[in-house]
Order: C-alpha cells, then sequence, then structure tokens
C-alpha cells in the first residue's frame, strides 16, 4: 500500500509535543522535523524519553499537547494503525514479533493494509480473494528475500536467533508500505559483525525504497557512522539537535552523558575521537545496557 | 472457490445426507440424540474458538450466545406460525405444509445466528478496552443478563421454559452447520482476516503498529463467533423441542471453554476433537457403573464375595468425577492443546512448542 502522501511538507513532523505520566514530565516540548529522505538518530542516556518520543509519534500515546503529522495531514489523534496506513511504522526495543506465527506470517500480517478482499470473500474463497493472497505470499517471500530470511519463511519467528528475528521485525514494518520507518535499538544486543551488516542493510533499504529514517540506538558507531542528523534528549528535554560532528563536541551532551564537572576534558576527549573508529570500548558499553557517551573514549 | 474444494464441500454436504437417512436405521434413539449433541458441541466450541483460540480474548459468555439464538428461532418457528393462524410450525407440517415448515426453519436458524451476532457486537465494544480477566467478567456477566432476561419474559415462558418447538433439527441441518463453522473458521484463519487474528492474540501493540486495526478485528471477531453461536442454539432449540433459562448458566459456557482449551487454542481441527471428546465422555462414562453393576451380579451369581471396589463403584454414581479426572489428566498430558497447533488439512509440524501457551490474553 503507498503512502497517499499529501504531498508536501516534510515526512514526519512533531511540534512542541509533551506528555506527562502523573508527575514525571517525560517529554517536553518535543520539536522533531524529519524531510523525505533523511535518516536521523535520537539518542539520549535511559529515561531521557526517546521510547515514549517513539510511542507519541506512532500514536501508542497521545500527546497531552502538541501535534504531530506526517507529509503534512495532521495525525495527531489517529490510532496506530491509520498512522501505518499513511506509511509510518516502527520496530520495537524489545523484540515484538508475533512469536506463534512464522517469519512468512509474520511479514503477511502487515499486508493486510492493503487488503481489498473482505472477510466475505475470504469465506467464499473468490477467484479475486485467491489472486491477492498470491500476491501477498509473493511480496512478502521477495522482502524475507531482501533482508537475507527467505531460508526461514516457514519457520516459527519466536525460534529464529536474535539477529534474524531484529531483522525480521524490519521486514514486518516494510511490508506496511512504510515510506517514514522508526527504528528502535535496531542494533541492540549484535555484536560488531552484526551490526555493520545492519548498517549496510538500512542503508541499502533507504535508498532502494527512498526511506525516512529515524533511529534510536546507543551504539555510537551505528548512529554516528549512518545518521546524517542527530537529536539529543536528556530527561525528556532537547538539548541538542546537529550533525554527528558537532554532537560529539556539544557540551551540554557530554555532560548528559558523563556528567557535568570537567567540559572541557571531556570536549578534548572527543577531539581524539574521530567517530566510526570509536573501537570496542564505546559500543561495547552500549551493549552491555549502559550508556554509550557519543564521544568514543569514556575514561 | 476452487473446483476441488466445491467438490470436495459437495461430497461433505451428500454424505451428510446419507447419514441423515442412514443414522435413524443403525441407532437407537439414545444414541442419534448423543450423535446430534455432538455436532451442536462442534458448532460452539469451533466459533468460540475464533474468539478464544485465533483472536485470544477470553469470553466465557458463550452459552448467552447460544440462548439468545435459541429462544429468537423458536419464536420464529413458535410464535410466528402462531401469530398467522396455525398453532404450532408442527401443526403445520401435520397440515402438509412440510415445505414451510423447514422453510420457517431456516429463516429461524438464520434469525437466531443474526440476534446473537447483535449481541456479539455489543460484548465486542468492552473487550475493545478490556483484557484478560477483566473481559472474562464482562462476559460472563453479559451472559447472565441474557439468561436472567429470558427467565422474566412470559411470552416464551419464563422460568417454566420454552415449549411446544418443533422437533425440526435432525443429523442434516446440525452436521450441516458444524460443517460449515468448521469451513468457514478454517477459510478465514488462511487469509488476510486470519492472520490479523491470530497477530491480536500474539501482541496488539506489535499488531497496530503494522497496520491491523486491531479494534475492528476484535468486534469481527466476536460478531463470528457469536453469530455461530446463535445458530447453534437454534439447533439446540429445534433437536431438544424445549428451552429452559437454565441450560445457559455459565457453567455451559466453561464447557466451551474447556473444550477450546483442549484443543489447542487455535487448532480448529483440536478444538473439534475435544468437543467431540468433551461431548462424548459424559455420555460414555455412564456405562461405567452398568458394567460394574453387571460384574457385581455375576459375582454374587457364582456365589463368590464381591470385592468392595466393585461393590463401590456399581453403587456410586461417579460419572462427573470421571469425567472431571479426565479432564484434568488430559490437560497434564496435552497442555499444549489435543493436537498441538496442527490443523487435519496441513500435517506440517512446525517445531511444536513445548511449552503450552500462555492461556486467554
Amino acid at each position: 500500500m503507498k503512502a497517499a502522501a499529501a504531498g508536501t511538507g516534510p515526512a514526519l513532523e512533531a511540534r512542541a509535543c509533551s506528555i506527562a505520566f502523573g508527575g514525571l514530565r517525560a517529554v517536553q516540548d518535543f520539536n522533531l522535523r524529519l524531510d523525505a529522505g533523511e535518516l536521523c538518530g535520537l539518542i539520549g542516556p535511559n529515561g531521557a524519553g526517546k521510547t515514549t518520543i517513539f510511542n507519541l509519534l506512532t500514536g501508542v500515546y497521545q500527546p497531552d499537547s502538541g501535534d504531530i503529522s506526517l507529509f503534512g495531514e495532521t495525525v495527531t489523534a489517529l490510532a496506530p494503525w491509520a498512522r501505518a496506513a499513511r506509511g509510518l511504522t516502527r520496530t520495537f526495543q524489545n523484540i515484538r514479533l508475533f512469536k506463534e506465527l512464522t517469519a512468512l506470517e509474520n511479514v503477511l500480517v502487515a499486508r493486510n493494509l492493503g487488503a481489498r478482499h473482505g472477510i466475505g470473500a475470504a469465506v467464499l474463497g473468490t477467484p479475486g480473494f485467491h489472486r491477492e493472497e498470491a500476491a501477498m505470499r509473493e511480496d512478502a517471500l521477495a522482502l524475507l528475500a531482501e533482508l537475507g530470511l527467505d531460508h526461514r519463511a516457514g519457520e516459527r519467528s519466536g525460534s529464529l536467533p536474535y539477529g534474524e528475528q531484529r531483522r525480521l521485525e524490519i521486514a514486518r514494518a516494510l511490508a506496511t508500505g512504510a515510506k517514514v520507518l522508526l527504528l528502535d535499538e535496531p542494533a541492540a544486543g549484535m555484536n560488531e559483525s552484526e551490526t555493520t551488516d545492519l548498517m549496510e542493510r538500512i542503508g541499502r533499504l533507504r535508498k532502494a525504497r527512498g526511506l525516512t529514517i529515524l533511529l534510536i540506538d546507543h551504539k555510537m558507531r551505528l548512529v554516528m557512522g549512518i545518521c546524517e542528523r542527530i537529536t539529543v534528549l536528556d530527561q525528556g528535554q532537547t538539548i541538542a539537535v546537529g550533525k554527528p560532528e558537532a554532537i560529539q563536541k556539544d557540551p551540554k551532551v557530554l555532560a548528559a552523558y558523563l556528567g557535568a564537572e570537567d567540559n572541557g576534558g571531556g570536549a578534548s576527549g572527543s577531539s581524539t575521537s574521530s567517530g566510526r573508529g570509536g573501537g570496542g570500548g564505546g559500543s561495547g558499553s552500549g551493549a552491555s545496557g549502559g550508556t554509550g557517551a557519543p564521544a568514543a573514549g569514556k575514561a | 472457490m476452487r473446483p476441488r474444494e466445491l467438490a470436495a464441500i459437495g461430497a461433505g454436504v451428500v454424505l451428510i445426507a446419507l447419514f441423515h437417512w442412514l443414522l435413524p436405521h443403525v441407532l437407537d434413539a439414545y444414541l442419534l440424540r448423543v450423535v446430534l449433541d455432538v455436532g451442536i458441541a462442534v458448532t460452539m466450541a469451533v466459533s468460540l474458538n475464533l474468539v478464544n483460540g485465533v483472536t485470544g480474548q477470553f469470553s466465557i459468555g458463550h452459552a448467552g450466545f447460544m440462548a439468545l439464538g435459541g429462544y429468537v428461532a423458536a419464536s420464529v418457528t413458535v410464535l410466528l406460525p402462531r401469530a398467522l393462524g396455525f398453532a404450532t410450525a408442527g401443526a403445520a407440517l401435520a397440515a402438509g405444509y412440510g415445505f414451510y415448515a423447514y422453510a420457517l426453519f431456516s429463516v429461524a436458524l438464520v434469525a437466531g445466528g443474526l440476534a446473537a451476532a447483535g449481541a456479539g457486537w455489543v460484548v465486542g465494544l468492552p473487550s475493545l478496552r478490556l483484557r484478560g480477566d477483566y473481559l472474562a467478567i464482562v462476559t460472563l456477566g453479559f451472559g447472565e443478563i441474557i439468561r436472567v432476561t429470558l427467565l422474566n419474559i412470559n411470552a416464551v415462558g419464563g422460568a417454566r421454559g420454552f415449549t411446544g418447538i418443533p422437533d425440526l433439527a435432525g443429523f442434516f441441518p446440525i452436521a450441516l452447520v458444524a460443517l460449515v463453522t468448521v469451513l468457514v473458521s478454517k477459510r478465514l484463519v488462511g487469509s488476510t482476516h486470519g492472520r490479523a487474528l491470530l497477530a491480536v492474540r500474539e501482541d496488539e501493540i506489535a499488531a497496530e503498529a503494522v497496520g491491523v486495526p486491531v479494534a475492528r478485528y476484535k468486534v469481527k471477531a466476536f460478531v463470528m463467533s457469536s453469530f455461530f453461536a446463535g445458530v447453534g442454539g437454534a439447533l439446540f432449540a429445534h433437536h431438544q423441542a424445549y428451552l429452559n433459562p437454565a441450560s445457559f448458566t455459565w457453567v455451559e459456557s466453561i464447557k466451551y471453554v474447556a473444550m477450546v482449551v483442549l484443543g489447542g487454542q487455535g487448532s480448529i481441527s483440536g478444538v473439534l476433537v475435544a468437543a467431540v471428546m468433551l461431548a462424548v465422555m459424559p455420555e460414555a462414562l455412564r456405562f461405567v457403573k452398568d458394567y460394574f453393576d453387571a460384574l457385581r451380579q455375576t459375582y454374587a451369581a457364582g456365589g463368590s464375595p464381591v470385592p468392595a471396589l466393585v461393590q463401590f463403584l456399581a453403587e456410586k454414581d461417579l460419572r462427573m468425577v470421571l469425567y472431571s479426572l479426565l479432564l484434568v489428566l488430559l490437560m497434564l498430558v496435552r497442555p499444549q492443546g489435543i493436537l498441538g497447533t496442527r490443523e487435519f488439512w496441513s500435517w506440517k509440524s512446525t517445531a511444536p512448542p513445548a511449552r503450552p501457551r500462555k492461556a486467554g490474553a
């Protein structure tokens, strides 16, 4: 299903979104503008509100105030599935596959959006319905192949290896015909080579499908390596927006990650790190659930 | 529908018609009655499976929909002819209006189904906001509301029960409805809509995120499930030729839930087998007492002392105790359901999960 884009306006825009849970102001005055085709990152220490923002953008939560629009159309009041129908989908931090279903079925579920034949046609088994099912199956298999999962098509998704489950989630999200993809820690728990493989895949998919991507991850190598623009959150507030190189040097960001005391030291430390070459230390700490600092070396 | 499927269904219908003619010749009235009970149980369990097994909701109000379908259908066949000048449809039948009686019966089946489907829609709405235990309580309450309401409507007999219902539901209609229920379930589950229902069961948030309108599908599941429950109730009414609200307590609903759970929460074939087993078991267990009674008499005739156990089993009616024990035993042996996730029509073993599925929600 192609997103019926109203055409104009940024792919995804959040304007002054805020949400509080009881007394906790989880996200305050959040602004974001993703132009079509951009790949942006959203980072911040644990509890900064990154996943809450994903939930706001996709409609799991309603913001207390503020607006969200998709290709110029305001979608603030729409349910998640309706946003998916307009081209916005996501993956989840803690994998949420339909575990008892096969890999193929997982992808097929996401094709439900494009189904033109109702339950009546399905029960009667009209020729049109059978054609549609066959076409869906073909599309889904092609998508699985694109993510290197075609050999797993008939396997129960819950029993796939971890990295493949993550990829299957991406395949499932793409099957909706997504134009805007929100990836919540796609590389969590992956090792170095898997992360590299994932980075390449994301890059390829984006190019092939003209995707707009917003990415959360703790692996700085991933975020700094492929994101064009990064938004940094701390305690629900946006503390920096900019290019990766600028973010790495931003004193506020360093303070958020490393503590406030010596900004000078942090800044000088970042100047020695050249982003991508950060090495095992930074990404290792990311994988272990801690917060990898934007600058690769912590000490 | 593909030619091969059409042929298979046609053959099924012919076979049912054949059995309809054959069964009264080979079975006594009691056994025929058991067979018909089994047919209705299959319809009820397979339809409940759409909500409890496939969609992963937890409804324990299925008997309420059955009651509604039964009473509405009986009203059509009994009250309508009365209004038209015939005493009962049975009288119409006797007066040479056989065709009309069956036409009326067909209308009654559909009317019962539609009435229950409407109620299913109403019950489906709270399911949008409630999960697991909470939804169970709501459906339980709804079933009881229907029962108590019927209990207080004098036009349908109230507590005395609804009498004078023509005995029109023989093997043919009952087996046909069971077949249709199974076929519709099968085709639904194999389609994109069925996969959407399964996705709702597996993970609502993820389903919604990839474009499945979860709320809509839940309501659809309830509507379809209760439609067939209503038709099942209509058959029940015209098979028993009598209705009483006491037949539709929540215990009856639990019976169908047990069939779904034992059947494997989503496996249509498994639920079908479980429905047959659990519907036959209480009847089959009657013979336990008879057997030991005969054994006791053999001992007595031979002059030897009767063992205490034989004496005990011959005297006490332990039918429901044994039934419960067997149920517990089956759940212990096959926690994943009788057939697991497999179906008769696709006997693949997709790595059958060793652990039981999480029940209900």
